[in-house]
């Protein structure tokens, strides 16, 4: 049960946002960190295929992802495994689901990373793991229910 | 005092349930509460709060002390700290990158329908 769930809502075609989260050009755009290049983007997607992204942080230092897709049913449901090669961050393998809702106005996408470790790497990988946002504290925090009025 | 970090899929599989999460909500803002006293708003009974406890309690979240014929609750922040930490360096990682998804894929929208519309 240690996952993370994220939810956008993008205005942009179910189609569009699948292409984004599946093509080299896509992402290139938007895998690697705010600054820094992403070096390789390459994508094979079909159930057993496999991807492999490499990026760049500022420091210099370069991290690199991969995985085989599992599930491949565009342009609903993405879900392939994900794991970081070498360094401190090689913590096994996690699971990373994406499902596309169609809206009126564009689509839901959300993001489910899953079977992950309790102890991801703390360093090597500042931008990666770390920034700010306290969203999800703030949803666990507060009592959503079970309290009758 | 046992000094025991229990792992975080148990304080995560204690802080799904909502029930839980309003015992915990309630333990923040009053240190302390009887066991009757947190059971009183819950439409359920005694026993099924009692389970609550049990769960909390062994997710290291709770504990429980006991004073005479009365219960006494208490927070223990610690396994919740490390499960927000745990939970902020993952979503650190994604939410930009979700954010710049959503721009890029804006971004081909406008670009396709500027398209359609010249096709027309």
């Amino acid at each position: 049960m240690t996952s993370l769930t994220l939810v956008r809502r993008i205005a942009a075609r179910p189609s569009i946002v699948f292409d984004a989260l599946t093509t080299p050009e896509g992402i290139s755009v938007w895998w690697g960190p705010d600054a820094g290049p992403v070096l390789i983007a390459e994508t094979d997607v079909r159930v057993g295929g496999r991807f492999r992204v490499r990026f760049r942080l500022l420091d210099g230092s370069e991290h690199e992802s991969s995985g085989e897709y599992l599930e491949v049913d565009p342009p609903r449901r993405l879900a392939m495994t994900w794991r970081w090669l070498g360094g401190e961050e090689a913590a096994g393998e996690s699971l990373l689901e994406f499902e596309v809702r169609a809206l009126p106005e564009g689509a839901e996408l959300t993001l489910t990373h899953s079977r992950l470790p309790d102890e991801p790497a703390r360093d090597g990988h500042r931008d990666g793991w770390s920034g700010a946002l306290d969203k999800l504290e703030r949803h666990f925090l507060k009592p959503t229910g079970g309290v009758p009025s | 005092m046992v000094n025991y970090t229990p792992s975080l899929d148990r304080t995560f599989a204690a802080l799904v349930d909502p029930t839980r999460r309003a015992i915990l909500a309630r333990l923040e803002r009053e240190d302390e509460a009887s066991i009757s006293a947190l059971a009183a708003p819950f439409a359920i009974k005694l026993p099924a709060v009692m389970k609550h406890l049990d769960v909390l309690g062994d997710a290291g979240l709770v504990t429980r002390v006991k004073t005479g014929r009365t219960v006494t609750v208490r927070l223990c922040p610690e396994p919740m700290r490390e499960a927000m930490e745990w939970l902020n360096r993952y979503e650190r990682f994604w939410s930009p990158r979700l954010d710049r998804l959503a721009a890029h894929a804006e971004a081909k929208e406008t670009e396709a329908r500027a398209a359609e519309e010249a096709s027309e």
